[in-house]
């Protein structure tokens, strides 16, 4: 039997490079031995985009993008067929739990500096992914062409319309009519469902293949090829199999806890999972009470709101995630980790994760007086984190940086 | 001669036969021509994403009985998938709109892309009880609030009535002008109306003198 395997294994390498994507990519992988809790995310992001593929293609099987018959379509997953209520909350909770894991996965790269040389281009495919993916659950959430459905299309693809000159025309391109409907309903599921998924497979492929080009980062910022045995391996490093493996697995079943409790006892989570108008059908005469986008999107939001001034608005809200790409030029300090930066980054990482965090939360209330002047304030923060870097991480005091990673 | 040898003189030869000058030229003539053909290719894909000849027929006129509208009912039709609103206004609601022009962007609508002619007056409207307007905020496009003088609201105690966006906070007065301040950066648009008769409007047909 196990000379069958072997011979066969062996078929396969002089057609196909088998054995060696395998050493390279998982069994010769070496990844620095001191990854901790924060390294889960990266695989959970994996896990969490086959998840939303496999659930995505079941529920495509029974919902219908047309405008007269996608409300229904939704309730009819949700009631008649087996399950369906199952794959549908699956699929509506995941996204917000592959934001969960997302915005995780980027605080680490936040705390050990994993944005830094030679990283740069590895973050920046992942700011890729990370405007993919909101895309794609822009798209998605215009499928279950519920009140919140329509009104947050309407609102988001009206931001087109503050570009001077084409604007207009460019938001009716877009929606292929002159206000959201059938024709837009459509064309997103197209987008939703083909176009935006083969692009994030891409570029997932694209993250993992300069991961492994660079080599993870690590707590304590060192870099693990610098100090090799005489067999040219890291000293520092151990094969991301099985080590890694095993250890993602005991990630996933932590993180599986987590997300069932959600899909089975709080699936729209009192709302900020599901929005409630969102189980009232789409009504192109009566905007909502109060409308807002979902959580993971309410930061940008907060910002769009806090400025008053339609262009500028747009402006700055498109600015505060493309600042996002140049970070890694941004940080001058000499150290990657947090571990031997000094309190000046402390300071400014604390207080940019509050005004995320606030701004979150300001996004999803109704804009008053008072809530209005502590977005700005937030956004002043916001900004001041990215562009006031290059200065203040330079003249931050740093810690020795230790020769090989501690435990 | 020894095969190295005979390897060294051919690839020697090779170098030499090469025109470095007419192969860049060929390199940019093929890539241009190849260029153009994409771009030539990307048309129909792009022109296809444009509305349809079946949505552009779609915006045929309305005709809506304004007969059994009391002051300071609103009523809302649809026209071209969007909301209209048709006000009836009283002489209190009229006498209102001049003290407003200090706190507005445009107080005589001088921006003509968001009226007809036929609107460019102080009440913005053919007959100025009857405000014609379409229900889409200027700033992203949601469907303000009719928040009438007596309503319970927070917009202060000298509204004299008008529409609120939930969405971001812009407001509007009575003929549907813009306050200064707010996230809108101009007036509510009034479609192209015409009045049928003393009862009867048109939405989506511009005005016919006489008619009524």
């Amino acid at each position: 039997m196990n000379k069958i395997l072997t011979s066969s294994v062996e078929w396969i390498d002089a057609r196909f490079p088998l054995t060696k994507l395998w050493n390279e990519h998982l069994a010769q992988y070496y990844a620095p031995k001191n990854f901790n809790v924060w390294y889960y995310f990266g695989s959970l992001a994996l896990l969490m985009l086959v998840l939303q593929m496999i659930t995505g293609i079941f529920l495509a099987v029974n919902y219908k993008p047309d405008a007269a018959l996608a409300f229904g379509s939704v309730e009819y997953i949700m009631r008649d067929v087996d399950y369906g209520w199952l794959i549908r909350y699956m699929h509506s909770t995941g996204a917000s739990f592959f934001f969960i894991v997302v915005y995780l996965h980027m605080f680490r790269a936040l705390l050990y500096g994993s944005y830094r040389k030679p990283r740069e281009l590895l973050w920046i495919i992942g700011m890729f992914i990370y405007l993919s993916l909101m895309a794609e659950s822009f798209l998605g959430y215009l499928l279950p062409w519920g009140q919140m459905s329509y009104w947050g299309a309407q609102v988001i693809i009206s931001l087109f319309g503050a570009i001077p000159l084409v604007g207009e025309d460019l938001s009716t391109w877009i929606r292929g009519d002159y206000v959201i409907s059938d024709v837009t309903l459509n064309r997103f599921f197209a987008y939703h469902v083909v176009l935006v998924p083969i692009i994030l497979l891409g570029l997932a492929a694209a993250h993992i293949m300069a991961l492994h080009e660079v080599g993870s980062n690590n707590p304590d910022g060192v870099e693990i090829k610098k100090n090799k045995d005489v067999n040219g391996k890291p000293l520092d490093g151990i094969p991301f199999h099985p080590y890694y493996t095993v250890k993602d697995i005991v990630g996933v079943a932590v993180f599986l806890i987590f997300f069932s409790a959600v899909i089975f006892y709080a699936p729209e989570l009192g709302g900020y999972f599901i929005e409630h108008n969102n189980f009232f059908p789409a009504d192109p005469m009566k905007t909502p009470e109060h409308i807002a986008p979902l959580w993971y999107f309410t930061p940008f939001y907060a910002i769009l709101r806090a400025v008053p001034d339609k262009l500028i608005g747009v402006i700055l809200m498109g600015a505060s995630i493309v600042v996002w790409f140049i970070l890694p030029w941004l940080d001058r300090s000499p150290v990657k980790s947090i571990r031997y930066k000094g309190w000046i980054f402390k300071l400014a990482l604390t207080l940019f994760v509050i005004s995320f965090l606030g701004l979150c939360y300001l996004g999803m209330l109704a804009p008053t007086a008072t809530r209005t002047a502590f977005a700005q304030l937030f956004s002043f923060i916001y900004f001041g984190f990215f562009l006031l870097m290059p200065w203040y991480s330079k003249i931050d005091k740093t810690k020795p940086v230790p020769e090989r990673v501690t435990n | 001669m020894s095969t190295a040898d005979a390897t060294s003189v051919g690839k020697a030869n090779m170098t030499e036969g090469i025109d470095e000058k007419k192969r860049r030229f060929l390199i940019a003539a093929t890539t241009v021509v190849g260029g153009v053909g994409v771009g030539f290719t990307a048309v129909p894909f792009i022109a296809s994403m444009k509305p349809s000849a079946r949505t552009q027929a779609a915006g045929a006129p309305v005709e809506v009985d304004i007969s059994k509208m009391e002051y300071g009912q609103k009523m809302t039709i649809e026209w071209r998938g969007k909301p209209v609103w048709i006000v009836k206004r009283n002489k209190e609601h009229l006498a209102a709109l001049p003290t407003l022009n200090s706190q507005l962007r445009d107080p005589n609508s001088d921006n003509t892309d968001q009226q007809p002619d036929y609107a460019k007056n102080p009440n913005r409207s053919i007959k100025p009880e009857y405000l014609v307007v379409i229900g889409i905020c200027t700033h992203l496009g949601c469907s303000p609030s009719y928040v009438k003088e007596e309503d319970t609201h927070d917009l202060g105690s000298d509204w004299k009535g008008g529409f609120f966006c939930p969405c971001h906070g812009s407001f509007f007065d009575l003929a549907g002008r813009v306050f200064q301040g707010v996230p809108a950066p101009s007036n509510l648009v009034i479609p192209p109306y015409t009045y049928l008769s003393n009862t009867l409007i048109k939405v989506g047909a511009d005005y016919q003198e006489g008619v009524a």
